[in-house]
């Protein structure tokens, strides 16, 4: 295809794309009074940024929110690695009665999605007084499957002669994972916390269910908390809210470009 | 190997996998179990007790109106979206792929949906899908055309949150055709060029084509699971509503089981979406032991 | 059938000069051997050749007819690639029946469904040029595999197959030999210029091995940083290098190159020694492992080291002089008289003479030193 056709295409699915985007910015910046008005217009005639964002910032806890998104995303991170990581290693490189049978029901938890297991769990942690706790909110997710999948097959196409090297050197099992197969993860471990920290990020489903006290908000409870309870028809400030929230992962992703969207190519796996 | 050893790594094995294996089973093998007895009871929280029901909720399920609502939306939906954003995934890698200008770029302003956060996302679909202040009906108005009411009507809502569903996942399924064109050898275009395949569509179907089906069949069935999974546009946006014209499976388990609280139903519910995914993994894996004609 | 004609092809990519004004002549039916280091230019000039690759400036003609701007769909070549390009989805009978699918049945007739109804008979035709060719070269037996299922060899056939089927007019070999092991390699040599003779093709063939193209081709040229610095039959690209840079590239072991100098009288001197040579101008004095002999006078060296290959051996020694390294080529039988550290001289019976720039010197033999 030559080159001006191809490009003009995407500059307009470009734009198609980027449509929400835009018009998220642009009705951040805008008073009410233009709000409402059906324009096509992008550039606010009277800049309301202050107004909006402010109001977002001085009615509710959004900072709280982020917080609470990021100590959730990151614990859940800490125990999906720690769990993870040895039994990849060991599913892939150590040989032990019952690592077949181990291995088949991974494969299996693979074609679960997680809302199955949804109404147990809600059962069980209303049971035991953790509704409306930070546990409620990371313990279901503590384990990936997909994680431990990955790293099997990451660590399989590991050379056994680099463990037997560590092993000969006088290394116990321990040491060979922790100081050998372990410094030669980064990429996998990179690129499953991109897929890991992106799907609870955006979670929405789980917290909606055992979370209904403002304190303990993911960003994305706290959006639709605003939307539905405080922000009325206040276009502007909603929209700011939902930029502020939508930023960080944003920025994070343009900043690190190749390294999402690999990280996210793996997780295709999951589905 | 000496038996010591062999002893010594199976205790290593057994060590390093007990934790994950023990989480496993308290995450998700026994709650899944779990899920399958609920279905057969009548289970609901807060109420002592229970009492075994048999097939009463599958039954109750079949012939419960919402239930079919909810279902026939989901297959339309499903139907909607699936191949609207696989095509468009196909199209978006083909043209990026086209030529040399631009491609990092492009890639990553159709990557952004997937990293961005859909309740924040939804809220802002909402605002240009108002019927009144929306600058999509203000910007049809300009061609004389009255848009309709977008997510309020129950004409509309399933091809808005099509449109919706279309622009969150086309940009996902771009990144994994990506992935399945660069696998495939530059030599075999030159081949095909030498062997007579003139355009670009006879090199299209001598090559990318049949060298893309597995990757196609995986993204095929991700953009399925993915569309069949759908809640958090509904629950920002329409609560299933109007008139249930959005109820969707996901948003139907969660209004049953954790809003009515009605555990045992939900249950049931949960079980049918998990059998519908079982068998759309199944019909893929069939589909790719199939072709397995290179390896 | 016509031969090639390459007039001026220029092609860079961005500050790269890959072709600098290439001009090669191929007559109709000859073996053509590329020959060059990895990033010559080579595969960039086949590939213009096949039409895969715009030049920026120059042209191509096969026989009379111009094809410079042609798409390589319309120019009727053929051409086996290193890793062979081989369709994987398509059966072997599929594969090679491409070229034949894409130039005689239309877009209506490759229909997957309707197609065959509308094409039987041409589609017979296919059949059995398919067959005819599989069998030339020995795979009538595996039409029905997936190339997945081949051998290293077999898809090598295959691809051949693929490639003579339709008869082209030119015929491009991109180091077909390279992917296979060490012993089908040689074997597969004879088998080619077999294939060659019988297809009759004016055919370019790419190779960075130099014994592969001084054993199969016709004529070898050899190329260097985008331009080619010699064509000329085996025989008289290793006897008579025109460039300093063809002669270290054609021949192994590699030709001694010695550090030389031209007296006030034009006599070829290396480092004192005379030559006997009279050449102006000299820098480098160039001799052929094989043409080097111990004697009673000659260049003084330092014996090294001697490896022993059945039939011959190789001797390394270092030049006293200038310290450069010699390899001399001897009978087997000469071992014995042979130990590390001794002192020895090594008498040239012919050599070349290049200048500072690596032209080749005409030089004229004064005394009898040289025969």
């Amino acid at each position: 295809m030559r080159a001006a056709p191809r490009l003009v295409l995407l500059s307009l699915l470009a734009v198609l794309v980027l449509l929400p985007y835009v018009w998220m910015i642009s009705v951040s910046l805008k008073p009410r009074s233009e709000v409402f008005q059906a324009t096509l217009s992008l550039i606010p005639k009277d800049f309301a940024a202050v107004q909006n964002y402010g109001r977002v910032l001085r009615e509710i806890p959004i900072g709280r929110y982020l917080l609470n998104g990021v100590f959730v995303c990151g614990s859940i991170l800490a125990f999906q690695l720690a769990f993870a990581i040895p039994a990849g290693y060991a599913l892939a490189k150590l040989r032990f009665r019952g690592r077949g049978v181990m291995f088949a029901m991974i494969l299996l938890g693979l074609l679960v999605p997680a809302h199955v297991p949804a109404i147990p769990l809600y059962i069980a942690a209303a049971n035991a007084g953790l509704l409306n706790t930070y546990t409620a909110l990371i313990a279901p997710f503590t384990i990936s499957v997909f994680g431990i999948f990955l790293f099997r097959q990451f660590f399989r196409a590991m050379p056994d002669e680099l463990l037997q090297a560590g092993r000969v050197d006088g290394m116990n099992e321990a040491s060979v994972m922790l100081r050998v197969a372990l410094p030669n993860a980064w990429p996998a471990a990179t690129a499953f916390a991109i897929f890991s920290v992106v799907a609870h990020w955006s979670d929405l489903f789980w917290p909606l269910i055992v979370i209904n006290e403002g304190a303990l908000y993911t960003p994305a409870l706290g959006v639709l908390w605003f939307r539905a309870e405080e922000a009325g028809d206040d276009y502007g400030a909603l929209m700011a809210a939902a930029v502020l929230v939508t930023a960080p992962l944003v920025a994070a992703f343009l900043l690190a470009q190749r390294r999402f969207i690999e990280g996210m190519t793996m997780s295709g796996m999951k589905g | 190997m000496s038996e010591r050893a062999g002893f010594g790594e199976a205790l290593a094995g057994w060590l390093l996998t007990g934790p994950a294996i023990l989480a496993y089973l308290a995450m998700l093998l026994i709650p899944t179990l779990a899920v399958v007895v609920l279905a057969f009871t009548d289970f609901e929280l807060g109420m002592p007790g229970f009492h075994w029901v048999g097939l009463d909720n599958f039954s109750e399920l079949l012939t419960d109106h919402g239930m079919r609502t909810s279902v026939r939306n989901t297959a339309l939906y499903v139907a909607l979206v699936t191949p609207a954003s696989i095509l468009a995934g196909l199209g978006l890698a083909l043209l990026i792929e086209a030529g040399s200008r631009g491609k990092v770029f492009f890639r990553a302003v159709f990557f952004l949906p997937v990293v961005s956060l859909m309740v924040a996302m939804a809220t802002a679909w909402q605002y240009l899908l108002h019927p009144t202040i929306g600058p999509v009906n203000a910007w049809l108005a300009l061609f004389g055309i009255a848009g309709p009411n977008w997510l309020g009507s129950s004409d509309w809502v399933l091809v808005s949150l099509g449109l919706i569903g279309v622009w969150e996942n086309a940009g996902f399924n771009m990144v994994l055709v990506l992935a399945g064109l660069t696998a495939i050898p530059r030599e075999l275009y030159a081949a095909a060029e030498v062997d007579g395949a003139a355009g670009p569509w006879a090199r299209f179907r001598l090559v990318t084509w049949p060298l893309l089906g597995p990757t196609m069949l995986l993204v095929t069935t991700i953009t399925t699971i993915r569309a069949i999974r759908t809640f958090d546009s509904i629950a920002t946006l329409t609560q299933g509503g109007p008139n249930k014209a959005s109820e969707m499976i996901v948003w139907t388990i969660y209004q049953e089981g954790f809003s009515y609280l009605r555990m045992g139903y939900a249950a049931a519910l949960t079980v049918v979406f998990l059998v519908v995914v079982l068998a759309i993994m199944l019909v893929q894996t069939r589909l790719i032991e199939k072709r397995t004609h290179y390896s | 059938m016509g031969g090639i004609v390459i007039e001026g092809a220029k092609r860079s990519y961005g500050a790269v000069e890959a072709l600098k004004g290439v001009s090669l002549t191929i007559a109709p039916g000859e073996f053509l051997a590329l020959v060059g280091p990895s990033g010559c230019g080579k595969t960039t000039l086949m590939r213009a050749v096949a039409g895969l690759e715009p030049l920026d400036a120059g042209r191509v003609l096969f026989g009379a007819e111009e094809v410079t701007r042609r798409r390589a769909a319309d120019r009727d070549v053929a051409m086996v690639f290193q890793n062979y390009a081989l369709y994987p989805h398509l059966t072997v009978f599929q594969n090679i029946a491409v070229p034949l699918v894409m130039r005689r049945l239309n877009a209506w007739q490759r229909l997957p469904l309707l197609g065959p109804m509308l094409s039987r008979a041409a589609r017979e035709g296919i059949a059995a040029d398919v067959r005819a060719a599989a069998e030339s070269l020995a795979v009538g037996h595996l039409l029905a595999r997936k190339p997945g299922q081949l051998s290293g060899g077999q898809r090598q056939r295959v691809a051949l197959g693929r490639a003579i089927v339709r008869r082209p007019r030119v015929f491009l070999m991109d180091e077909p030999l390279s992917n296979l092991d060490a012993a089908l390699r040689t074997e597969t040599r004879r088998e080619l210029v077999e294939l060659h003779r019988r297809v009759g093709a004016a055919t370019i063939y790419v190779t960075h091995d130099q014994s592969e193209a001084m054993t199969m081709a016709d004529r070898v040229a050899v190329m260097m940083a985008g331009e080619i610095l010699q064509v000329a039959t085996p025989e008289a690209i290793y006897a008579d290098p025109a460039d300093l840079r063809v002669a270290s590239f054609i021949g192994s072991p590699r030709i001694n190159l010695l550090p030389a100098e031209s007296g006030p009288d034009g006599l070829v001197r290396v480092g004192g020694w005379s030559t006997g040579l009279v050449a102006p101008g000299a820098a480098t004095f160039a001799v052929r492992p094989e043409a080097l002999v111990p004697g009673p006078e000659g260049l003084p060296a330092v014996l090294e080291h001697v490896e022993f290959l059945g039939d011959s051996l190789l001797l390394h020694a270092r030049h006293e002089a200038s310290g450069a390294p010699l390899v001399a080529r001897l009978e087997p039988q000469a071992r014995k008289s042979l130990e590390r550290g001794q002192a020895l001289h090594l008498r040239p019976l012919h050599g070349l003479v290049f200048s500072a720039d690596g032209r080749r010197c005409p030089a004229l033999a004064r005394t009898s030193a040289l025969v």
